[in-house]
């Protein structure tokens, strides 16, 4: 295999683009794609404060080096969800990494913070866990960005990402979320702006950027996501690009382009009617909005009438707790 | 040759030689769905593999409910 820029030795085929890239090639790749779906779908200037939702897995922190890579002033904000050592070890990949580039990682621990974490808080509340970390994830990277006065909220969102809810939202024509499936989601209503970069790369490609960059990143699934939907629609729509390549992309952009203006206005209607919860403040059709109903639920605290600001947290001795 | 799979970890011991693409097949992987790492390194997918060689096979797909 040989790059298809300078012909030297390629390390990385990449089928739906026909091509093959050797490591500097392939980095440029990552870069002109990225720099494409910025610029494509108007997502941010340089002088917006950026807030990174990291994860310690390949696509959080290779948004982040690719947004340092390009420029871009970007903090991160690190939510500890209390899945035993798997939250211990993706907490230190995020260290580490923020460290290293002297970048500022912001930090919430739901176990110390609301008094639950996810394994047992799901179980309580009768939520899927995969549901109830979602749910908790988007309320704190929400209110951390409008707390800390960041303009954007980026996530590391990928092409498999987005074609794997869209696939699932298909499937069972959950026309109501259709129209919010775009990679920018402006400011309203409380809410921060939503961006989502890494759109225009596969997360075979993201991995490959982390594997090239020598960033680590914490490789193995979470072990609460097991057997869940998403990981299985993935897993079918990899089935249908090692036999058509580009499907994903085609499947994505071909719903952005043709179809998610026609489910706009049902996505729009969702959102009106939003008050204030009467509990953190945030946004929500409810007195009380769905993440303080969770933690209700799951036996856990509100902190206080604020809500919870993104800074530093001293995790304690709610590290290495054991999942029962 | 070494051979290191996630999800869950285990070590498996192939016979050489072999290309990235066959192996690939052997063990029914997707190759849309994986990397192969030696020495820190990645592999491409037409690279013949040895009996002395030691390489990762690392899943790419993450992710629960977003």
């Amino acid at each position: 295999m040989k790059c298809v820029t300078c012909r030297g030795p390629a390390i990385i085929d990449i089928r739906r683009h026909n091509s093959n890239f050797c490591a500097e090639h392939f980095i440029e790749q990552c870069h002109r794609q990225v720099r494409k779906a910025i610029e494509e779908f108007s997502m941010f200037e340089p002088s917006d404060r950026l807030l990174v939702a990291v994860s310690g897995g390949k696509d959080s922190l290779a948004i982040w080096d690719l947004l340092r890579d390009l420029g871009y002033d970007a903090d991160g904000l690190y939510v500890g969800l209390g899945i035993g050592q798997y939250s211990d070890a993706s907490l230190d990949v995020a260290r580490a990494f923020a460290e290293k580039r002297q970048l500022k990682l912001l930090e919430v621990d739901v176990p110390s913070t609301f008094g639950f974490d996810i394994p047992n808080g799901s179980r309580l509340a009768k939520r899927v866990p995969c549901s109830a970390c979602g749910l908790s994830k988007r309320h704190l990277f929400d209110e951390a960005a409008i707390n800390g006065g960041y303009d954007v909220l980026v996530t590391g969102h990928n092409l498999d990402d987005e074609a794997a809810v869209l696939f699932g939202n298909t499937l069972h024509w959950h026309t109501e979320y259709l129209g919010r499936q775009l990679p920018v989601l402006p400011a309203r209503n409380g809410f921060p702006r939503k961006v989502k970069p890494l759109v225009r790369l596969a997360e075979r490609e993201t991995a490959a950027y982390c594997i090239v960059k020598g960033i680590d990143y914490l490789i193995d699934e979470c072990p609460m996501a097991a057997g869940n939907k998403h990981l299985s629609y993935k897993n079918a729509l990899n089935e249908i690009e090692r036999m058509s390549p580009g499907a994903k992309h085609s499947f994505y952009f071909g719903f952005l382009d043709r179809a998610a203006g026609f489910f706009a206005e049902e996505s729009s209607i969702d959102r009106e009617g939003l008050g204030t919860c009467a509990s953190c403040g945030a946004p929500t059709t409810a007195e009380i909005c769905a993440f303080c109903r969770l933690v209700d639920r799951a036996g856990g605290r509100l902190p206080d009438q604020s809500g919870v600001s993104a800074v530093p947290v001293d995790l304690g001795p709610t590290r290495s707790h054991p999942v029962r | 040759m070494k051979v290191r799979l996630h999800n869950p970890r285990r070590d498996l011991e192939i016979e050489g030689p072999i290309t990235i693409i066959n192996l690939l097949d052997k063990l029914d992987l997707n190759r849309e769905a994986v990397l192969v790492v030696r020495d820190g390194e990645l592999v491409p997918g037409d690279e013949s593999l040895s009996d002395d060689d030691s390489i990762e096979i690392r899943p790419v797909i993450s992710g629960g409910f977003r």
